[in-house]
């Protein structure tokens, strides 16, 4: 741990000027937005320029608490992302440990942090990015008690019954939720308003056969594949926070070999046990 | 009155957008710009966004939509 965090510490050296290292002054960042409104304006200006944006969208983000859960290929762009536009409180959830096969494809997580936990490796990181925010390491698998005060989650694993068990929480506690997968070189994404557009289940009521869909490790994944589902799942998160139109009622199929990018539109299901009135 | 001499864009155009969103449809904002490149761009964009636009001089009235 001494050698990553002299690395951290050299990162931070070379990068940062001083008086403001986020190892050390955690929360105590000068530039607030009441204090240094230009600092502020400056940060979130190319987006705030935006014909879509505004200052209220910026301020519902800095309102919003996001949890991504998995810190893998997929969470790691999602979280730069959210972190890096502003979302005021990002709860990072992962139980494993960052291995050397992890690097070609989570951009959060350097040689150093080898053996480190992932949700911490993130969060380091995520705190040189926007010290202006509050994130947060889950080192634990995800359970329902971790849905508490959270606005939205973006799902960033890679197992089927992990997906089910997300999508089924955040149905049960209303929480809108970004659905995203790799594998290889395509991919899905899903944005989900519990009680009002198709969630998960209702798209694909059934988990594929045990062993039908290869799993990542199986199957291989390219980095930057993995970076496209991500970005599209922060893109959607991102929309969801502010009230623009998301890609609800439909699943997004990416197949980057072929470059094709399929909208399939799916429907509520009255019968689904997740989402449905019955 | 919002001056804006002192910004280069896009926070020209930034601080504007951000002043017009306090208004309400029909009211007007003056912003004093800076010679040159903003004099350009914060009428083109206000225009783009759908507001009424008016210039004299450094001066330009934006009517928000």
């Amino acid at each position: 741990m001494n050698e990553r965090r002299a690395f951290l510490k050299g990162l931070v050296a070379a990068a940062v000027p001083k008086g403001s290292d986020p190892l050390t002054q955690a929360g105590s960042d000068p530039l607030t937005p009441a204090a240094a409104p230009d600092a502020w304006l400056e940060r979130y200006s190319r987006q705030l320029v935006l014909p879509q944006w505004s200052e209220a969208a910026q301020r519902a983000l800095e309102d919003a608490s996001v949890l991504v859960v998995g810190a893998g290929a997929l969470g790691s762009p999602v979280a730069t992302y959210l972190a890096g536009a502003g979302v005021g409180r990002l709860g990072v959830v992962d139980d494993g440990d960052v291995e050397v096969s992890n690097l070609h494809r989570q951009h959060l997580h350097f040689t150093p942090d080898v053996g480190v936990p992932k949700a911490h490796s993130a969060v380091s990181k995520l705190g040189f990015l926007n010290p202006e925010i509050v994130i947060e390491p889950y080192q634990a698998a995800f359970n329902d008690a971790m849905l508490e005060g959270i606005d939205l989650v973006v799902d960033c694993t890679d197992a089927f019954a992990t997906r089910y068990a997300i999508n089924a929480a955040c149905c049960a506690a209303g929480i809108p939720l970004v659905e995203g997968g790799v594998v290889g070189m395509s991919g899905l994404v899903m944005a989900i308003r519990p009680g009002e557009t198709a969630c998960y289940r209702c798209a694909f009521p059934q988990a594929p056969l045990e062993g039908a869909v290869p799993t990542c490790a199986q199957a291989g994944v390219l980095g930057p594949a993995a970076g496209v589902v991500g970005s599209l799942q922060a893109l959607e998160a991102l929309k969801l926070l502010v009230g623009l139109p998301a890609l609800t009622d439909a699943f997004l199929q990416v197949d980057l070999a072929t470059h094709d990018f399929l909208r399939v539109a799916v429907k509520r299901r009255d019968d689904c046990p997740d989402c449905g009135d019955a | 009155m919002l001056d804006i001499t002192e910004l280069t864009c896009p926070m020209t155009w930034v601080r504007t957008k951000l002043e017009l969103e306090k208004l309400a449809p029909g009211e007007a904002l003056e912003v004093r710009c800076p010679e040159g490149e903003a004099l350009e761009n914060v009428p083109r964009s206000a225009a783009d966004a759908g507001h009424d636009v008016q210039v004299d001089g450094a001066l330009v009235t934006i009517v928000r939509r």
